[in-house]
């Protein structure tokens, strides 16, 4: 898991990491891209994320991974990206296709749900969290 | 003493509160009108593992976090 200052070089990332599988063996590469589009007048978004609980989560998903012969990769924004470019990557490395779909539809749908971060839309200087998009984490409300 | 933490956009700084379980805590936390709202919708952590029922306990020293809804990506 990797955590960057702003806009992701996916690229570059992406490349370092067929660089680090490039001879494991893995029949199956599906990476997944979320770019921030140009919407309801916003200049970009932001993120704050808690990193030891966002680790927990992610080291959950590589041993759920690897049960199946696969791996997860992730990186992600912290602070302000521009519309445009990228905030979220990730992908899997798996033997075979059909694991690496599989698997990669559920990791990005429980990212979504239960990684420790927060967006603000970044529109006309202010920071503005986005409530209505946002999911309560799994068991929230204890303290209710 | 245990420490109370509020994560993302709950603009509040960090409490330090006499507390044996996260029931107390819940009841102290209520008082609070900038906390109170976002309780219902709130998930917890104890020494950064999530927690999901509301009688556990708490030691002094335990650092609570309060995670309000969340969407990366």
């Amino acid at each position: 898991m990797e955590i960057y200052e702003g806009s992701l070089d996916i690229k570059m990332i992406f490349g370092k990491w067929l660089d680090e599988e490039s001879h494991s063996n893995y029949g199956a590469f599906i990476p997944f891209v979320g770019t921030i589009r140009d919407e309801d007048g916003i200049d970009g978004l932001s993120f704050d994320i808690y990193e030891p609980i966002l680790q927990k989560w992610f080291d959950g998903w590589v041993t759920k991974a690897k049960r199946q012969g696969a791996i997860v990769k992730m990186a992600h924004s912290r602070g302000d990206v521009a519309i445009h470019t990228s905030s979220y990557i990730s992908a899997v490395f798996s033997p075979k296709r059909r694991i690496a779909l599989e698997l990669i539809d559920e990791f990005v749908e429980d990212f979504k749900a239960n990684a420790p971060i927060w967006k603000y839309d970044l529109k006309n200087g202010k920071r503005i969290y986005a409530q209505e998009r946002s999911t309560p984490m799994m068991g929230a409300g204890v303290l209710q | 003493m245990i420490q109370v933490e509020f994560l993302g956009p709950i603009e509040h700084s960090d409490m330090q509160v006499e507390a044996s379980s996260l029931e107390q805590l819940s009841t102290i936390l209520k008082q609070n009108p900038i906390i109170a709202p976002w309780l219902d919708k709130s998930a917890v952590a104890i020494n950064d593992e999530m927690v999901f029922r509301v009688d556990t306990l708490l030691k002094d020293g335990d650092r609570v976090s309060i995670l309000p809804p969340v969407c990366g990506g």
